[in-house]
């Protein structure tokens, strides 16, 4: 065994690592590799030219410009939120406290269509917008919407818990010191967030990027304007363009790793700082 | 500033944390708040401070009425117990924290820095202005903590168990440079402790608090040796209790009398009389005579200049009963008196203070 | 001390050690203007759909809605759904249970990185999680020539749709599991073999007991995002009507063919699922004591 610095005193080592290992394997790692062993047909311009190609480009302009705009919504309003949920007590609270996981728990599919159904021209909302002059459905403010539901828990539970732990001291000591409400919150408190806000947008945007199943129903889909990077992975695809396919899933891979990445050195020093200066 | 609480009142649901208390703070002076933990000395701090507030009476700033001032405005200085120090701030920016968040008369930045740079030297620490509060020790964020509230100029200083999360050694050093520090600087002072040698050794006056009342309030060694409630005497240190009945001038306890001691009690009352462990003494002799109580030596704990003695009553069968004594002896007291463990002897008090058994819990 | 409030878990009922605060509340004007605003957008952003899918599902009445849930299409879906769930849930219990045995209860090399490729699947855009196994098991895949010459079929049919739902839920009972386990430490286990215990009855008479509660809630999460994966299945079925069809890609092919009434039905199946989910979840944190945290995170 690879590791072993003392005697296990308990039992089921091998057998246990040795399961976890084999199985990640067989479900995800070798699958995972087939990308970049598949992308390795073509060559570097090859591979250049297609991740690059204009319908390309445009997808990722609107999948990272969308998902950055989603995430920052809702950092603002998740963080909304959160201070009512944790600082307010008002009837119906462990109703919205319970339905914040909705976006997870509702399948894309589902969601998808609801938020269709909602903003097309003659829909619940829609049809109130539209003489306004907005278009929300099949454009790439439909993507935004879309995007903005799947990430609510993610802000929304990541600062949660950091403000229901946050000491009241902290905001005691503020006013003690003279300084007034706004003050403590924008001096003491929000920075004192700003880990876990940013831990939050992070993976809204991470999880938005990859999004489908919610998105393409309200998107339109029109090349060029309202089309995702995941939807042309699947053009290309039943165009039986694999290798095509697996160039543009190599280059959100590797974004998706280097987000990963970044999304647990932020819980790291969320979690330290959470634990530091009392 | 002198402060003055009165009749302050403060329940928490059906508890009450401050029933009914009345205290005057004169200025300058460095007042202990004593007492175990619930008794609402905390809360009077917190109310005092305008963290909370007081469901009636009226706390007093040199004489005016501020029980509705907003803890802003009450120019006190708070130290909380676990420092509350802003992590994300360097020391410096720490203690400028109260002069930055000004909204009039704002100090221009250099004053701010010279003001800081001057309190940080008084609390010894200049050298670390650059540090953040992850990088320092307890003592040192308790400093910190302090030259914070002290930045702003206030006119009180109130203190949440300053020294609780701090280990024995780093207590006790900056217990000492705590009271210098208030030598120097003379503002009022208060604070809030569970440790009766912190509270006698550091202030000017000690108020003792039991069950959102005050027990007792007085000069150190006035509280110390002439508690005025048993619940005082209990919890100012070990104490030995004997229950009985005013018998002449003695203690009678079951058959057994300890002469001498009453005062202003009549004749068959019942008592409990309190003694100090080293107020007892003891007699070798035990048999043929009822002057003493009757105990057992159950342990001799002989090193260094006091020695300690655990002992256990006996009743009248001569068996040791549940009821535990301790007495502190001068070594060579213990040396001329031999004592063995299991050997049986009689207590005697010199200093027995009586109090009506009805006023004990 | 009696100033400090007793910290137990339910945010819902410690607002008010905030509210009571002098120095840690805002005037009543704004306390209410920023309940307004963001209550405004829990309605737009998440109420809203979810009535949306069941007022749409109910549009022509509950005749209808009844008739686009008992047609066979529909049927063969729900039970293509459940076959899926069945066999992804019990593999990834197994594999979180023992992911999270090796990773807590004892030290090794490569431990983060470990837990980094546990959580792996969650960073992966589903549609990356589908198209993977086409690379594998596809016609022009690793083993397509060699599966077609046996004559077996994994993708664009029924074992690529469950691959592809174990994938994308590989991480659920793992995740819940480890910092669980870790939290409760090995001396219990330990207490357990000294006392004579063998392995496997250490596990199911002390480890099991203790993390059951994690275990239930690792599995509930998990279902739910089996039974309601759309973009990977969506990548790897054959849309055959009936045959590869789970749930959410009957409700993608009804809408496409403009039967948005019988897809919102379906949907709303979909969405009773999930506030089951949520109503099971919020049970189980409130008998954990635990705090929310984000769920299928990358």
């Amino acid at each position: 065994m690879p590791g072993v610095r003392s005697p296990r005193v308990l039992p089921g080592f091998g057998l246990s690592v040795g399961f976890t290992v084999f199985y990640l394997s067989l479900i995800v790692l070798v699958p995972l590799s087939a990308v970049f062993i598949k992308s390795a047909e073509l060559s570097p311009s090859e591979f250049w030219s297609v991740v690059t190609a204009p319908r390309v480009l445009a997808s990722y302009r609107l999948s990272f410009g969308a998902s950055l705009l989603a995430a920052a919504i809702n950092v603002v309003f998740g963080l909304l939120l959160a201070w009512t949920l944790v600082r307010y007590s008002f009837p119906g609270k462990r109703i919205v406290d319970a339905l914040i996981d909705l976006p997870f728990a509702l399948p894309t599919a589902v969601a998808g269509i609801a938020l269709t159904a909602i903003y097309a021209g003659n829909g619940m909302v829609g049809k109130y917008l539209e003489p306004l002059g907005i278009k929300v459905a099949y454009t790439p403010l439909g993507v935004v919407v879309a995007l903005i539901f799947i990430g609510v828990p993610f802000v929304v539970r990541t600062v949660q818990p950091v403000l229901e732990d946050l000491d009241v001291e902290f905001e005691e000591a503020a006013a003690s010191l003279g300084a007034t409400r706004w003050q403590t919150v924008r001096r003491v408190v929000l920075p004192m967030l700003a880990p876990a806000l940013l831990t939050g947008f992070a993976m809204a945007f991470a999880r938005a990027v990859g999004e489908y199943g919610s998105v393409i129903f309200i998107a339109g889909n029109m090349p060029m304007v309202s089309e995702i990077t995941p939807l042309i992975i699947i053009t290309k695809l039943e165009q039986y363009d694999y290798v095509g396919a697996t160039a543009v899933a190599a280059v959100m891979l590797i974004v998706s790793f280097a987000l990963l990445l970044i999304i647990n050195g932020l819980q790291a020093w969320t979690a330290r700082n959470n634990r530091s200066g009392r | 500033m002198s402060i003055r609480v009165e009749n302050i009142q403060r329940s928490f649901g059906a508890f009450k944390a401050l029933d009914g208390v009345t205290l005057d703070f004169p200025t300058g002076e460095l007042v202990a708040l004593l007492g175990p933990s619930g008794c609402g000395k905390t809360t009077l701090l917190r109310i005092i401070a305008g963290l909370d507030f007081a469901d009636s009476g009226r706390i007093l700033l040199d004489g005016e009425d501020a029980s509705s001032t907003h803890v802003r405005e009450r120019k006190v200085g708070f130290v909380f117990q676990h420092y509350a120090l802003f992590r994300h701030m360097t020391v410096f920016e720490n203690v400028a924290f109260g002069l930055r968040v000004k909204r009039k008369d704002r100090p221009a930045d250099k004053v701010i820095r010279a003001k800081v740079t001057e309190l940080l030297k008084l609390v010894q620490l200049d050298w670390l202005a650059d540090r953040y509060p992850s990088q320092l020790s307890g003592g040192q964020r308790q400093r910190i903590a302090l030259a914070r509230a002290l930045a702003v100029g206030p006119s009180v200083l109130l203190l949440d168990e300053p020294f609780g999360a701090l280990d024995a050694k780093v207590r006790k050093e900056l217990r000492r440079w705590l009271r210098r520090l208030h030598d120097e600087l003379h503002i009022t002072s208060i604070f809030v402790t569970h440790d009766q040698e912190e509270a006698l050794e550091l202030a000017d006056r000690v108020v003792v608090m039991n069950r959102g009342k005050v027990e007792q309030v007085g000069a150190a060694e006035d509280v110390y040796s002439n508690p005025a409630t048993p619940f005082v005497y209990e919890f100012l240190g070990a104490v030995n209790e004997f229950r009985g009945n005013v018998v002449g001038e003695g203690l009678q306890v079951g058959t057994d009398v300890i002469p001498q001691v009453g005062r202003g009690f009549g004749n068959g009352q019942q008592v409990v009389g309190f003694a100090r462990p080293h107020e007892l003494d003891i007699v070798v002799d035990h048999a043929n005579t009822n002057i003493g109580v009757p105990a057992r030596v159950s342990r001799i704990l002989s090193f260094g200049p006091v020695a300690r003695i655990e002992l256990s009553r006996l009743n009248g069968g001569g068996q040791t009963t549940e009821q535990q004594y301790e007495v502190q002896l001068p070594a060579q007291r213990l040396a001329e008196l031999q004592l063995t463990t299991g050997q049986a002897v009689r207590l005697l008090s010199s200093r027995l203070r009586l109090f009506d058994q009805g006023s004990v819990k | 001390m009696a100033g400090v409030a007793s910290h137990a878990f339910g945010s819902s009922a410690h607002a008010a050690r905030f509210e009571r605060n002098p120095a840690a509340r805002e005037p009543a004007a704004v306390k209410w203007l920023i309940i307004t605003v963001s209550m405004l957008f829990f309605a737009a952003f998440l109420l809203l759909p979810l009535y949306a899918v069941f007022s749409e599902a109910l549009r022509k009445g509950w005749q209808a809605y009844w008739e686009a849930l008992v047609e066979p299409d529909a049927v063969a879906s729900m039970r293509l759904t459940l076959l899926a769930a069945a066999i992804a849930v019990p593999l990834n219990l197994v594999f979180g249970i023992a992911a999270a045995w090796a990773i807590a209860k004892h030290d090794f090399r490569g431990k983060h990185v470990l837990i980094t490729l546990i959580d792996l699947p969650f960073s992966v855009s589903p549609v990356i999680a589908g198209l993977v196994y086409i690379l594998v098991f596809g016609a022009q895949g690793w083993f397509g020539p060699w599966l077609s010459e046996h004559d077996i079929k994994i993708v664009f049919a029924v074992p690529g749709i469950i691959l592809a739902t174990i994938f994308v839920t590989v991480p659920f009972v793992a995740r819940e599991l480890i910092p669980l386990m870790q939290a409760q430490g090995r001396e219990e286990e330990e207490a357990a073999l000294v006392l004579g215990a063998t392995g496997w009855q250490t596990f199911f008479r002390v480890t099991l007991p203790n993390i059951k509660w994690g275990l239930l809630y690792g599995v509930i999460l998990c279902n739910a995002r089996a039974m309601g994966e759309f973009g990977a299945v969506s990548v790897v079925s054959g849309h055959i009507r009936g045959q590869t069809n789970t749930m959410p890609l009957q409700v993608e092919i009804l809408y496409n063919e403009y039967n948005f009434a019988a897809a919102f039905a379906v949907a709303s199946l979909l969405a009773l699922l999930a506030l089951v989910t949520l109503v099971i979840k919020t049970v189980i944190e409130w008998r954990l004591g635990r705090e929310p945290h984000p769920i299928g995170a990358p």
